[in-house]
């Protein structure tokens, strides 16, 4: 719990003020609020009643005032007055303190937003592969958003509760300490149940949200995998398992309810019998003349305005320690180191050779590549070739620091600088990787061709589509380069995904280029064209590519065969060819020769 | 429905809540139950300010003590009455919430499960998760919350009315009469409020599929470059989100103490008549404190009232979705001649099942999507006779995926008819046919959980050593040797944990489990090394042995093997038969493989 007021603190940074005017806005409605039934009671005992008056004394001397000087003669005018001014000053500051607490909320949770989408973009890649969307985005969001209720509702609430309680026991022990007595009695009682209740819901509420994160859960898996269910008749599976979850998930609810309806029944229960017991011991009290009609009337009415904050508190308890739970949880993202610009780091030309010397990595137990050397010359084209899961990839991410690799785990060199010493924007910023599975973004095709590159014109984008073998497709939608691709606009082929990836990559116009395996769902004729397109595009630059296919590899300066993360071969087509090894072996299964 | 629809009815709409009928059929005996309690609690509550009365006017008044222990009983019993009503009547409400809510998303669920696969390629798994679970939510907190706070508060202000003008007729006028000032105000602030929620609504969407692209982009952006571009974009749509928000919370911050001031300017008039009223002993001392209370606890509601109303508003654009998805037509759907015979998706008669052969004839099948314009088949006729092996060549995009999910019956002809063996596929089981089915995609889809999970679903009930059988055999057991804990390794979400070719090994393996009569290996190697695939090609052509299989793929080796080759060209079938048949031709075929064959001899 005591990370609550810490966080906070940390994200209202610069907001304080706002925070501050709404409690103090929020103080001044409370006392306002408190004259009114002090004024009703002197109406009743004083004006109409006749009896002493009973009233904090400048505000008897403003009346006396008032009064002696004669404007208005009517008593009763006056006190109507009272109460009517009180309660539009208290609605003005009412008015403050919600707006100006809104204003401090809002920041303070956009803060925390902006901060988590920077902090998720700039997290490693590692990071990324290590958690789930489905979870990230739930906390980013659901989480986020009972942080922003509790500060926005409740925080308030727990000061003016504090705040209307104190004043109103001051007043109360003030008019009459015996009844006053009695009225405090309860305050232990109710606290006491508040707060064995309050426990018990926020552990139940903690199960409903994990049953409801598990039903999330297999509706996601089961939407994504549509296809599959489908594929294998599963529709029955499925929805027992969905099922299952669905009926788990309502009894927890269930079992809370039933505890939220014990609660509030007590609740009701215990703070109405405190009004009765305020009633009858006052009704004695006055009986005997002890105290005026007025004061039994201020006290049953401070009864009151004190019963509903005081219930209201323990749904504050509960929420309070739900978004414990929900900062936790949001702590845990942005606690994780993300990647800060480097001091030192520098930005050499990369239109040079590329040195893996004696690279060994391992993602975890197993070494993905082991003690791999090779040297690209600049301006060459590429290839390599391997089993999958041989570390062809890694490759890749190392070169452009996704991974960054260990100290005496071998060096990579560009242009004999060390990667590591390259900074990370700079590095992948030049060196266009095109992945296995590209990702587009829900934006026109336009947009995404030229994200990396922004204001481009159109031209040049069908330039670049076109050395991609894409841009009769793209011309073939309704909407040409305008049609919007994605989760709300059309379904591109895997094909089509690829050739746009490409395209957005020839955009940056890289001193090295990366093609991960980008061409697999390509036919070869289409792979043909655009590696003849890119030859005569990107001369100059560094080409890497990465595939199964010796069509696609067999035109590179340099081909290199990976086998269990170690090079086995490295040559040109021919040579690699005459060794009569994994690469010939390849070369004959492919064109159909060994069958 | 596609996710622009924005068929938002302005105003209330009876009939969209009548939808909900049958829903409130199921589970009216514990509103009615519910409701009993309610009404119990709040007669109680309301007659709270009647006891005070009674205490002044016969205890303070009189100034008598005499029968105060039987008032204090009697004014006990009612509390505690009135606080068990409460009890069960929340126990009821949370108990008619989440029924609700069971009911609706079963019937979405299993609905979802029934729609074609052509409705999820123009709906994202985001929006359909937003109406299942959101969306319900909303809905029925509405429905239990928000319809019984309605009640409650309506009958809470008519009691406390009718006590009023039974104390005295005249002062009850000086409260009624704000009633309908409170509401005037209240509605017209809650209109606007209305507007800034659905605005907030929105952007709240954008804002979680900002987060969604964020985080499964995030390896593009990187290689990209463009984490600064995507954070500035972010922040105008956080911007956004808090402007709107700071306005729809400045509008009910002018409401709320707006309207309660009438409560305290209905309190000052009160003041000044009942005092005269009482001044000349023409009224009790004890009904104009009764009154006081009144004052206050009638206008409170009121805000309370028109706040639940434009929250109600603000649900029915829920239920107009949820009932829209459930009102999703089924195109693919099975006869009832079929359904009575074989069963349907969840309640199969497996029995009434006949085994299947594997014929599968196209009869002059056309197609076109539901949303296209242009056919991407036409006028395709074939006949594969069981235990074929069909390869499909031909460009990206030029029909082949096509041919190979009407067969499956995943979409339906437009035009002419698909029989399995024999019988129009409109008249049989889709549940029989795609249990016949291994399916294997190019983009493979893994389920997050074990590989030994994900291998399994293609046959429930197979034992461990089936599964590590069926994986060995397509050598997907490689992929177990690479985890750190084989087969009970984790997979990742979608199966990220593993390459693409990883993932194409594991899913072969499922569908070599399920031991199917038809095959379907949509490029289900593309992502796999040379070596590796050969492996599989040998294991692969023992099962399709006797199995009517469909192949599509680039690779040579793959498609000479097949018993019956089609080239597909523009939706058409531009040549058809064996390998050798086709280069006899000197065709398209022939042209096609001799670039294969130079491209990588040369």
């Amino acid at each position: 719990m005591e990370t609550i007021p810490k966080m906070m603190l940390q994200f209202a940074r610069g907001n304080k003020r706002f925070f501050l005017i709404s409690v103090l806005a929020s103080a001044l409605a409370s006392l306002m609020g408190f004259l009114t039934p002090l004024i009703v009671g002197f109406t009743i005992d004083d004006v109409i009643g006749g009896t002493e008056a009973s009233m904090p004394g400048p505000l008897m001397r403003l009346y006396e005032f008032i009064l002696t000087r004669g404007i208005i003669t009517n008593a009763l005018i006056i006190c109507a007055i009272f109460v009517a001014v009180c309660s539009i000053v208290a609605g003005i500051f009412n008015y403050l303190s919600r707006v100006n607490m809104a204003k401090c909320a809002e920041r303070t949770i956009r803060n925390l937003r902006d901060k988590l989408y920077k902090h998720t973009q700039n997290l490693p890649f590692e990071w990324h592969t290590k958690n789930l969307t489905g979870d990230i985005i739930q906390r980013c969001t659901s989480d986020v958003e009972t942080t922003r209720r509790f500060m926005l509702q409740q925080l308030i609430e727990v000061l003016r509760i504090g705040i209307l309680i104190v004043t109103a026991l001051i007043i109360m022990f003030s008019i009459n300490v015996r009844v006053a007595l009695v009225s405090a009695a309860f305050l232990p009682i109710i606290l006491t149940y508040t707060i064995y209740f309050s426990i018990r819901i926020a552990k139940e509420f903690h199960k409903c949200d994990e049953a409801e994160g598990e039903l999330m859960v297999r509706v996601q898996e089961n939407l994504t995998g549509v296809r599959v269910v489908r594929a294998f008749g599963r529709e029955r599976y499925e929805t027992d398992m969905f099922n299952e979850k669905n009926v788990a998930f309502t009894s927890k609810w269930l079992k809370l309810g039933t505890t939220f309806g014990m609660f509030w029944g007590v609740g009701d229960i215990v703070s109405t019998m405190q009004s009765l017991a305020v009633l009858v011991y006052g009704s004695v009290l006055a009986s005997q003349g002890a105290i005026s009609i007025g004061d039994l009337l201020v006290f049953l009415s401070y009864t009151l305005t004190i019963m509903w904050p005081i219930r209201a508190l323990g749904r504050i308890l509960s929420d309070m320690s739900q978004t414990s739970v929900s900062l936790k949880r949001i702590k845990e993202i942005l606690d994780a180191p993300a990647e800060e610009p480097e001091p030192g780091a520098i930005c050499p030309p990369l239109n040079r050779d590329i040195e893996f010397k004696n690279v060994t990595f391992t993602y975890g137990t197993e070494p993905v590549l082991k003690d791999v050397s090779f040297t690209i010359k600049h301006s060459n084209v590429f290839g390599i070739l391997g089993a999958t899961g041989a570390g062809k990839s890694t490759i890749t991410y190392l070169l452009n620091r996704l991974y960054d690799l260990p100290e005496d785990c071998g060096d990579i060199l560009v242009g004999g600088v060390d990667v590591r010493n390259i900074a990370k924007p700079y590095l992948r910023g030049h060196i266009g990787l095109v992945l296995q599975e590209p990702f587009l973004y829900s934006k026109t095709i336009l947009e995404n061709i030229d994200i990396a590159t922004k204001g481009r014109n159109l031209q040049k984008v069908r330039e670049k589509a076109e050395i991609a073998a894409v841009d009769d497709s793209i011309m073939s939608f309704s909407k040409g380069y305008d049609t919007i691709v994605g989760e709300r606009g059309v379904t591109l082929s895997g094909g089509q995904k690829q050739r746009i990836a490409i395209a957005r990559t020839l955009m940056m116009d890289c001193p090295i280029m990366v093609f991960d395996d980008s061409m697999s769902s390509l036919d070869m004729e289409t792979d043909a064209k655009i590696r003849e397109a890119l030859r005569e595009n990107t001369a100059g630059a560094t080409v890497i590519i990465i595939s199964h296919r010796i069509s696609t590899l067999m035109t590179a300066d340099q081909i290199m065969v990976l086998e269990d993360g170690s090079v086995a071969e490295i040559g040109s087509h021919a040579e690699l060819l005459q060794k009569n090894g994994v690469y010939k072996r390849v070369h004959d299964l492919q064109s159909g020769m060994q069958q | 429905m596609s996710n622009d629809t924005k068929t938002q009815t302005k105003g209330f709409s009876l009939a969209l809540w009548r939808r909900l009928g049958p829903y409130f059929s199921k589970i009216k005996r514990r509103f009615i139950i519910g409701a009993v309690f309610m009404l119990i609690n709040t007669v109680t509550s309301a007659s709270y300010p009647l006891f005070t009365r009674y205490a002044i006017d016969n205890f303070v008044m009189r100034e008598t003590t005499e029968g105060i222990g039987a008032f204090a009983w009697i004014f006990g019993a009612v509390i505690i009455v009135s606080g068990l009503c409460f009890a069960f009547y929340i126990k009821q409400l949370m108990s008619i919430e989440v029924s609700m809510g069971l009911m609706i998303r079963k019937d979405c669920f299993e609905h979802l499960q029934k729609l074609p696969l052509s409705f999820f390629n123009k709906n994202s798994v985001g929006y359909l998760m937003g109406r299942v679970m959101s969306d319900t939510d909303r809905i029925t907190s509405m429905v239990s919350w928000g319809f019984s706070d309605f009640v409650e508060m309506l009958c809470y202000i008519i009691f406390c009315v009718i006590f009023m003008f039974i104390l005295s007729p005249m002062l009850a006028l000086i409260i009624v009469a704000m009633i309908p000032i409170a509401i005037l105000i209240s509605f017209y602030f809650q209109r606007k409020v209305i507007g800034v929620n659905r605005n907030i609504q929105e952007i709240t969407a954008q804002i979680s599929g900002a987060y969604n692209e964020g985080i499964t982009g995030s390896k593009t952006s990187k290689t990209l470059v463009i984490e600064d571009t995507n954070v500035t974009e972010f922040g105008k749509l956080s911007q956004r989100m808090s402007v709107e928000t700071v306005r729809g919370l400045r509008l009910n911050a002018i409401m709320t103490p707006l309207v309660m001031s009438l409560g305290s300017i209905a309190l000052a008039v009160l003041l000044y008549r009942g005092g005269i009223l009482v001044g000349d002993n023409l009224l009790q001392f004890g009904i104009l404190s009764a009154f006081i209370t009144y004052a206050v606890m009638v206008i409170e509601p009121v805000v309370f009232l028109t706040s639940i109303m434009s929250n109600m508003m603000l649900a029915q654009v829920g239920i107009e979705r949820v009932t829209a998805l459930l009102g999703e037509p089924e195109t693919i759907k099975d006869t009832p001649e079929v359904v009575e015979k074989y069963g349907d998706t969840f309640n199969p008669k497996r029995e009434n099942w006949e085994p299947i052969k594997g014929e599968i004839t196209f009869e002059n099948v056309w197609f076109k999507y539901p949303d296209g314009d242009e056919y991407v088949l036409e006028d395709f006729s074939l006949t594969v006779p069981p235990g074929t092996t069909v390869a499909l060549v031909g460009e990206t995009g030029a029909g082949k995926s096509t041919i190979v999910n009407l067969a499956c019956r995943f979409y339906e002809p437009t035009r002419g008819q698909v029989l399995i063996d024999g019988k129009p596929s409109r008249d049989r089981s889709q549940l029989w046919l795609h249990s016949s089915l291994g399916y294997v995609l190019q983009q493979p889809h893994l389920f997050s959980g074990t590989l030994m999970e994900n291998i399994r679903y293609g046959r429930l009930e197979a034992t461990d050593a089936e599964i590590i059988a069926a994986a060995k055999l397509v050598s997907a057991d490689v992929v177990a040797d690479r985890m750190p804990e084989g087969y009970d390794s984790n997979v990742g979400e979608g199966g990220d944990m593993l390459s693409t070719g990883e993932k194409q090994l594991i899913s072969f393996a499922r569908a070599v489990l399920a031991n199917p009569p038809i095959f379907v290996l949509d490029e289900a190697t593309s992502s796999i090394d040379t070596e590796t695939e050969l492996l599989i090609q040998n294991a692969i052509s023992h099962i399709l042995k006797g199995r009517t299989s469909f192949i599509i793929a680039h690779r040579l080796s793959t498609i000479t093997r097949a018993d019956l080759i089609l080239v597909v060209e523009g939706g058409r079938v531009s040549e058809r038969g064996t390998h050798a048949e086709l280069l006899e031709k000197q065709g398209r075929y022939a042209q096609l493989y001799r670039a294969m064959q130079e491209g990588v001899q040369a």
